[in-house]
């Protein structure tokens, strides 16, 4: 009987909590709720907590070591090995799993250990305004001045003109379909949401995939005044989730890996779905009948950019880093080992000549046209861009995809 | 006689190690304190003090913005937890839990029945190997392996069709994910059941049947009986297994099956929101305990 006090003690501990807030939460008695907190005032006008810091002019004697968080295939030795030999900065990887990992290892600038964070749109603003990194002088940067017009200052790292980091790849995410059951390929993501493939969809599971929605919405229901798929006010969110609600029961799977997807497609389970051009590339070359396609409403996308840790202890390395991955060639190499398109104009032939017809396969050389159909994943924020405080922030996405998916 | 022993012992100048253990041997409390406390230290530092640690950001919250810790009491997150969303998700978690539960014990006890009183040695050898070799493969290959039985065209339907029946597509569902549970956690109901059955004495199965009880009637009134204690203490596994995976719903589930682990995960991995997933995680643990309580009432622990 004893040795049961202490568990009958945690049980009764445990059991209170419980109830005491599942009374809370039908009594009221607290005064914050999970909405009317997270959607504070405390954001409007916000500057970044490092607006201030100055920026060198040249790049100085390099530390000898450079510590990197890095999406896996980031770092690979084709041009990390180059890069130790001609700068001496020896590179150590951490790899992170998602977005959220990467905000985590560069809390507290960096935690005074990682100079630089390979971040995605959806990370950069979180890390921007929690202070965890600064900016940088971009004219340090040769290569900068040859990158696509519109990633060069883009909106999700560069805020007030200056610059948190460098852009370096991006890709768009596509609507993949068998050809098999589309003989004439859809133009519209409306198929993602047709009864007529009920049981035969599938989407990404990640809260952002509400964008896609969104952007979807902005085209085909004007009245709701969608303009930007990452800054919904209350009422363009709840018409947003209504429809993703009701694809619901539509959807197959929602894939958390892309290896889940081309399972899916090779054995027909799905004909149609949200992917990544990795995706048809590798059920291309598998000899799937399959293709990935921007629709005419445009295509929600990602795009990655390095950036400087607040307490980076090696900055100077840190900068010939940010030097050397945007030079043409290693543009090229990254580009071609991950799939995905790189922000340097001229690594296109660089790219044909590692792989035929990998420039227009990636659509490095596409018009400005192409790049301005992608809407680039970015941190759903509560301050609009318009400095109104009334949008959906990303906490909330995720409680509406928990409700989505069920 | 021991006081000579003792006088002896005394007469030799004792090295140290020997009076150490003379010392010991003699204070009960001090063998019994230097013994227990490594484990437990380690109990109360990496079992209870993470579960305080968890209990206490629970009732924390993150700022919306930049995504920090805010160390201000509130019961948002488990006012969170008691909306419909949320309390679907535990339903299905729980029920899953307790049909996989149900569907194991009585796969496994026939299984354990034969295994403890009808097999040869040999065949029991056997049997043994064979509830145990699924354990030697890593989980992930055994989910894996179903996928490609239960998906479209897969091995279940090509089944299926040859006999006549028609294409079965169960893959992506809570049907499936109900098979993959019930396999995955097969052994850990059998081995419980199987020790519970194994301890029976003949004589009490001979008592009834000289008592007239035909075998129907001696399965009930003195085999289930006696084999329940494996049976709920088989089921503390195969519950608490289906009530903390998450894997096995991200890889079998379509839509609508996530599970609490699910949320968790997408609490820690994609909102980084540590407090809500703390608050999520206390809701398992709850549930265990009085599961546990349970248990106990039903003798489970004497079988373990």
């Amino acid at each position: 009987m004893r040795r049961w006090t202490l568990g009958g003690a945690l049980l009764a501990a445990l059991s209170a909590v419980v109830l005491v807030a599942g009374c809370g939460s039908s009594g009221g008695t607290s005064g914050s709720s999970g909405s009317s907190s997270s959607g504070s005032g405390a954001t409007a006008g916000l500057t970044p907590p490092q607006a201030g810091t100055a920026v060198p002019s040249s790049v100085g004697k390099t530390e000898g070591k450079l510590n990197l968080i890095a999406w896996e295939g980031y770092a690979q030795p084709q041009w990390v090995n180059p890069f130790e030999k001609a700068t001496g900065c020896q590179v150590s990887v951490k790899y992170a799993g998602s977005s959220s990992e990467m905000v985590s290892l560069m809390a507290g600038g960096g935690g005074g250990q990682y100079d630089l964070v390979s971040a995605s749109g959806d990370a950069d603003l979180r890390l921007i305004y929690g202070g965890d990194v600064k900016p940088i002088n971009i004219n340090l940067i040769p290569s900068w001045k040859d990158f696509h017009p519109f990633l060069q200052a883009p909106p999700f790292n560069t805020i007030g003109g200056k610059h948190y980091g460098v852009s370096y790849e991006f890709g768009p995410n596509v609507l993949l379909y068998s050809k098999k059951a589309f003989p004439t390929a859809p133009d519209s993501w409306s198929v993602l949401y047709d009864k007529k493939y009920a049981g035969q969809i599938t989407v990404p599971n990640n809260p952002i995939q509400i964008a896609d929605a969104a952007l979807y919405l902005s085209k085909t229901q004007p009245s709701l005044g969608i303009t930007d798929p990452y800054e919904l006010t209350q009422s363009q969110f709840n018409a947003t989730v209504a429809l993703l609600k009701q694809q619901q029961p539509l959807v197959k799977k929602y894939w958390d890996l892309a290896s889940q997807e081309i399972s899916l497609f090779s054995s027909g389970t799905t004909v149609v779905g949200a992917a990544w051009p990795y995706q048809a590339n590798t059920l291309n070359a598998a000899g799937q009948k399959v293709a990935g396609i921007i629709p005419s409403q445009g295509a929600t996308g990602w795009a990655d950019t390095w950036m400087l840790a607040t307490h980076a202890p090696h900055p100077n390395c840190a900068y010939h880093w940010m030097q050397w991955v945007t030079t043409p060639k290693v543009q090229a190499q990254e580009a071609v080992y991950f799939g995905e398109t790189p922000a340097n104009k001229l690594a296109c032939p660089i790219m044909d000549s590692i792989q035929k017809g990998s420039c227009e396969a990636y659509h490095a050389n596409a018009p400005e046209s192409y790049f301005n159909t992608i809407k680039f994943w970015k941190t759903p924020l509560a301050q609009c861009g318009n400095g109104k405080n009334d949008c959906v922030p990303f906490q909330q996405w995720v409680t509406a995809w928990t409700q989505i998916t069920g | 006689m021991t006081s000579t022993a003792l006088q002896e012992s005394r007469a030799v100048p004792a090295p140290g190690s020997a009076r150490l253990s003379a010392a010991l041997w003699r204070r009960a409390w001090l063998r019994a304190t230097l013994t227990l406390s490594p484990p437990l230290a380690w109990f109360l530092v990496i079992y209870l003090a993470s579960l305080v640690v968890m209990l206490i950001t629970a009732f924390w919250s993150v700022n919306p913005f930049t995504n920090n810790l805010e160390h201000t009491w509130t019961l948002a997150n488990f006012q969170q937890i008691f909306t419909s969303t949320y309390l679907t998700i535990i339903g299905r978690t729980v029920g899953m839990a307790a049909v996989v539960t149900v569907t194991d014990a009585v796969l496994a006890f026939p299984f354990a029945y034969y295994m403890a009183r009808e097999a040869t040695p040999r065949g029991r050898q056997l049997l043994f190997t064979a509830v145990l070799l699924p354990l030697w493969a890593s989980y992930l290959a055994r989910v894996y392996a179903w996928i490609v039985i239960l998906q479209k065209g897969g091995t279940l339907s090509w089944f299926f069709t040859k006999i006549g029946v028609g294409t079965v597509n169960i893959g992506y569902t809570n049907t499936a994910m109900w098979l993959v549970f019930s396999y995955i956690w097969l052994p850990f109901m059998i081995i419980p059941v199987y020790a519970a059955l194994e301890r029976i004495p003949d004589s009490l199965l001979e008592a009834s049947g000289d008592l007239g009880a035909r075998n129907w009637r001696t399965l009930r009134s003195v085999l289930l009986p006696l084999a329940l204690p494996g049976v709920v203490a088989g089921s503390i596994f195969t519950f608490s297994l289906t009530l903390g995976d998450f894997i096995t719903p991200l890889l079998i589930g379509g839509a609508n099956s996530n599970f609490i682990g699910n949320v968790i995960y997408s609490n820690l991995g994609t909102a980084n929101n540590l407090p809500f997933a703390a608050a999520l995680a206390l809701v398992p643990i709850v549930i265990m305990i009085c599961y546990l309580v349970g248990a106990r009432f039903l003798g489970a622990f004497e079988s373990m």
